[in-house]
This record gives C-alpha cells, structure tokens and sequence, in this order.
C-alpha cells in the first residue's frame, strides 16, 4: 500500500498549461475567421470614382449617380434656393457643418465648391434611408415650416437644399458631402479630391 | 410459463439495452406530470414547436431552387413562385409560417406575463425563452432580406445601420457585418448562411435547453400553484396529469384549429393586405432610391416605432435594445408575491392591460408614415412601455393580493355556463306576440333596451370588481 499523498500540483500545472495554450490557440484561430467578414479586396477596390456631366441639369433638377453602389445626387440650386438657405441657420442643428463630414472645399454655409451645384451622398445619417427630393415650399403632408428640402420617409429626418439637418429629428449630422472636383465647368469626377494648389 | 419473445421485441430490446429511449420517452412525455387546469393559453408553447418544424421542412424545400445572389435572388423567388411545382404553396407555407411563428410566440410571452410563470423557480426557462425570442427575430430579419426585394434592401440597410450608432467601434461593426461598403451581394450571401446553418442550429439547441429547464421545475398553471407540494402514496402529483396521453391529445386539437387558420391565411390572403408580405418587396431591390414609406414586417414595428419615437440616433437605439433587455429582467423587476393574475391585485392587472395596449399600439405606429401627432402618440406608448417595467418594482409592492387556494380550482365548463347565456341572452331579446295586418298572431323577437341596459351595468361591474 502506498501511503504517500498524490502530487496534485503538477497535475494541476498541466491541466493550467493546457487551459492557456488553447485559449491562445482558439484566440489566433479566430483572426481569421473574423477577418474573413471584412470586405474583400475585390469589394474594397471597386470604388473608383465616377465621371458626371452636369451641362444638361436644368434649374432645380436632381440627378442620381452610383459611387460605390451607394446613391450620389447632383442638384442645381437656383438663386431663390441659394437665398433661402441663409434664413435657416437658427432651426438647424449644424448650419456651419462643424460636427459633419466633407471635404475642405464645401465646408461653407451652401456645402459645395460651386454654390448652385450640390453634391451629396443620397443617404439619410440616422440610419442610411435615401432622403426623397422635396423642393416644393410648405407642401400638404410636410407643413407650412417646409422650405423645400430633403425628407426621410423611414425616421422623419428633415435637411435643407444644402443637406444640413434641421433640429429635432433623429439625424446626428448634415448629409455627407462625397470628395469630388471639376475637370471642365461641365464635368464633375466624384471620388477624387481638389488637388492642392 | 415463460412466453417466447417475439423477433420484434428481441430487436426492440436490443436498442433498449444500448439507448435509453424509454428513459427518455418516459421523463418527458409519460411520466412528466403537468398540472390538470392547463387552458387556452398553454396550447402555444407546442404550437411555436409546430411552426418551428413548419420552417425547417419548407425552408429545406426553399433552398433546393432558391440561389443567394443578388444578381439572380429576386428572380429565382419569382421563380419559385411560378415554375417550380407547388413552390408557391412552400414559399407561402414558409413567408406566413414567420409571421404565425410571432403571432404564437407573443401569445406564449403573454400567458408567462398573465400566470407568472416567469417567476421563482422558472427564471431560467423564462431567459431562455427570451434568447430564443432574440435568435427568432436575428433569424426572421435575415431571411426578409433573401428574397432581394426593396423592403428587403432598405429594411436590412437600416437595421445594420443600428449597429453603425455605437460610438466608437459602430462604423467597423456595421462594415464587417455587411461586408461591403452598403448592402450588397457579400451581405446577401451571409445572411443566407446565417439564416439556413448558424441561426437555426441555435434555436433547436435554445429550444432544447428550454424544455429541459421546464421539465426540470415542472409547468406553472393557471392557478400559479405548485402542483409538487401534495402527491399521493406512488409520489405522483395529486393535481397532475401525464403529459402524454392527456396534453398530446389536446395539443392535436390546438393543432388542428391552428391549421384551420393558417391554411386560410396561406390559400386566400397569403400576403395579409402587405402585413406578412409588404407591397414594396415585390420590386427588386435598388440602392439609388428608397420606398417612399418603408416599414418593417408587423412583427418588429412595436421596437421600431420606440426607434423612432426618440429624436436622438444613439438614444433611439438604446431605446430600442433596451425595450428587449428589459424583458429578460422581467423576472426579477416583478415583485408581487403571487404568480397568477387570479390572485394579483388589481394595480398589475390594469398595468398589464394597459401594457397590451400600449404594445398594439405601438405596433400599429410602425407601420404607420411619421407625422407629428404619431410620434407624439408613440412617444407617450414609448413612456407606458418602459414604465409598465421599471416601476414594476414599486408598484407590485402595493398589490392588495387575493389568498391564493392550496389546491388547482376548476372554471365552470363551457357547458356549465350554457344556462347564463341563455339567461342573459333572454334578458336581451324579449319575446312578444304581435298581431298582423291579417289578424293572426305571430311571436317576434324584439330587443329590449332596458334589458340590454342592465346586463351592460351588470359587466362593467364585475370588471370594476375584478380589476380592484
């Protein structure tokens, strides 16, 4: 008969070591199998950018184009427009565009290079709706506070002909503005910033 | 004089001796004693086993023609629908048997809210099931994106938007979902895999660990009484009855009245006027433009409209995560110290039933366009939804409870009652002899206003009085 005591404790630093080695190893396994969900390369070269002729946009008109499958409006402002703009600033929550996104050359009070050219990207910044084109004044189902604007129909967001969003609605910011530049007067590539001077 | 056994009870007995399928059969079907009083309201939990089984076999079926592209998905449901054979039965088995899955499972929530089965010692089945309740919408929400319509698209875009509201890690969330920049074939083609292996291999494991924790303490019942505290001399339940045959045989009675509907649902209105199945989604899906009003399914617009009612995005969400967290701590948040709405007082009865309406409600909001007096409206719903659960706690402490019976009661039958509506019915429509024009007497049944009257008082006062 053996009377000695068993040695728990290298049992119990194995039964550890092996705990440990494969949490390590399930841990590294894991990397790959996340990191597979994330866009692909194909996915993330597929966003080149897009050439647009604006030279038959009438007064007022919206045009739709696809930058990296999402919704990218182009829309002449008429002066009008351009005027009411400047009335809004007190029901806005952002009118100087500080806590939004857009490049350098549109961060003004119209968000764009050109004033009566509006560029942006036709998704709604609560959760990603396209905002339908409103540019009619004080229509019935929108109320006589309406000055023309962009209305999302899934959360009631409302933002003006500049993208910038009214207070009170789920939307955090004014709609993003895409990095684009003029080639000619007439022709817009969407996707590519204003090179600096 | 020892019978020889036959072939098949040799064979029978060689699975015996290497499986305990007896065992089994009889821990959860013929030996599990359930409580005697079970009612209308305990025929669901079965029924969703139904539905469940419904989904899988349809669904199996569905995958054999459907393809998970977003170049070819739209087509191929249509495709379904019109040239594989009876795949319009399957598809339309397989669209409504979603929606009858909610309807069952809100009724099986709702009884757990009625006779308290959430309680002490059913915590656990109650966690479980709400897990289960979580995978079903994970799982109902990626199989609407599947067919590619445009409800699919837009709805899909703004639920993984949700995600994108986190602060800090949200924006690479919501891109790892996806897969891709926006809603795309990557996202389509894992949802698909989400939908058909990942979801359904956790809702057969959360039902299995459901039913296991229910059979472990044993079924609450109307009464809210334990039926373990008296048993008769062999240690069964005084007021308990074998699961099988008695609760087989009358869950096939819910199943067949359950059929009924669903077949008419299935054959006459498959889409429910645009509530199973929306308008929009018979469009193929396309990322330029968004439905002008675009909802969820019925079965999510109670949470929506709660996302919608808050006017701030991370508030908004949290509002809407929250309306589901607070359900699993439901267990803990009610205080009263009796089970069954028979002898709560009438504080939780009418809290509860303000709660149903304030859900409908809220459900009817989301499919509704937004306009100011709607969110007005569902803000205040919003308001009585989260104030029904976290001020459970202090007004459940108030309860005037009614003594609870040491034994199950028995209702009146449907028979037993068949004397009282005749009474009242004779109260109503009082029976004259009138004379005609020719000068015959005829017998005519006539309404009878201070009758009417009466038996109305008569209800409202006896729902005061229960509701006290």
């Amino acid at each position: 008969m053996i009377n000695e005591s068993v040695d728990k404790s290298k049992r119990q630093f194995l039964t550890t070591a092996l705990t440990v080695v494969g949490a390590v190893g399930t841990g590294y396994l894991a990397v790959p199998f996340l990191s597979q969900m994330q866009p692909s390369v194909k996915a993330m070269a597929a966003g080149a950018p897009v050439e647009v002729d604006i030279s038959k946009i009438e007064a007022g008109q919206l045009i739709r184009v696809a930058w990296r499958g999402k919704p990218v409006w182009v829309l002449q402002r008429s002066p009008e427009v351009l005027a009411t703009l400047t009335t809004l600033d007190t029901k806005l929550s952002d009118p100087q565009s500080n806590q939004s996104s857009q490049p350098e050359s549109s961060k003004n009070p119209v968000r764009s290079m050109k004033p009566e050219i509006f560029i942006a990207v036709g998704l709604c910044t609560h959760l990603g709706c396209s905002p339908t084109f409103r540019p009619e004044v004080a229509p019935h189902d929108l109320g006589a506070d309406w000055k023309g604007g962009f209305f999302c129909p899934c959360h009631g967001s409302w933002f003006d002909l500049a993208g910038r969003v009214y207070k009170g609605v789920p939307a955090p910011t004014n709609l993003e503005v895409p990095p684009y530049r003029y080639i000619t007067d007439t022709q817009i590539i969407i996707g590519e910033e204003e090179k600096a001077a | 004089m020892n019978l020889k056994p036959t072939r098949l009870r040799m064979c029978g007995n060689w699975v015996l001796d290497r499986f305990p399928l007896a065992q089994v059969w009889n821990e959860h079907m013929a030996h599990y004693y359930a409580p005697k009083n079970f009612n209308f309201w305990y025929f669901f939990g079965s029924l969703a086993l139904l539905v469940l089984v419904n989904q899988f076999v349809t669904g199996i079926l569905l995958t054999m023609n459907y393809k998970p592209d977003a170049k070819f998905a739209f087509d191929s449901v249509e495709y379904i629908m019109r040239d594989v054979n009876w795949g319009w039965l399957v598809r339309y088995m397989h669209s409504t048997g979603a929606s009858a899955f909610f309807i069952v499972v809100y009724l099986h929530m709702f009884r757990g809210l009625l006779y308290g089965s959430f309680k002490q010692p059913r915590e656990l089945i109650w966690i479980f099931g709400m897990l289960l309740f979580v995978a079903l919408m994970a799982e109902a929400f990626m199989g609407y994106l599947l067919p590619w319509g445009q409800m699919s698209y837009w709805g899909a875009q703004v639920i993984i938007s949700l995600f994108s509201a986190i602060p800090v890690i949200g924006d690479d969330l919501a891109l790892w979902i996806r897969g891709d920049y926006v809603i795309s074939d990557a996202t389509l083609n894992r949802f698909f895999a989400f939908h058909v292996i990942a979801v359904p291999l956790v809702l057969v494991l959360l039902v299995f660990m459901h039913i296991v924790a229910l059979h472990e303490v044993g079924s609450n019942n109307p009464d809210g009484v334990d039926i373990k505290k008296s048993k008769d001399p062999w240690g069964h339940p005084v007021d308990g009855i074998p699961f099988h045959p008695y609760y087989t045989v009358k869950d096939v009675v819910g199943v067949a009245v359950f059929m009924i509907f669903f077949a008419t649902i299935i054959f006459y209105m498959p889409e429910m006027g645009g509530y199973f199945l929306e308008h929009a989604n018979f469009i193929p899906a396309d990322p330029m433009k968004t439905p002008e009003h675009i909802a969820p399914v019925w079965y999510f617009t109670p949470f929506y409209s709660i996302l919608r009612a808050i006017p701030d995005k991370f508030a908004g969400v949290i509002g809407m995560g929250g309306s589901i967290v607070v359900l699993f701590l439901l267990p803990w948040l009610d205080r009263g110290q009796v089970k069954s709405i028979r002898y709560r007082g009438g504080i939780y009865k009418k809290a509860l039933m303000l709660f149903v309406v304030s859900f409908i409600a809220l459900g009817y909001l989301g499919t509704q366009p937004v306009t100011p007096l709607a969110t007005i409206m569902a803000r205040i719903f919003t308001a009585y939804y989260f104030g029904f659960f976290l001020l459970m706690p202090i007004y459940t402490r108030w309860e005037k409870l009614k003594p609870v019976p040491s034994h199950l009661t028995t209702q009146p039958t449907l028979e037993e009652r068949i004397p009282d509506m005749i009474a009242v019915f004779n109260e109503v429509i009082k029976t004259e002899s009138v004379t005609t024009e020719e000068g015959a007497t005829e017998l005519k049944q006539r309404f009878n206003p201070t009758g009417a009257k009466n038996v109305l008082i008569r209800t409202a006062k006896n729902l005061k009085e229960s509701l006290d």
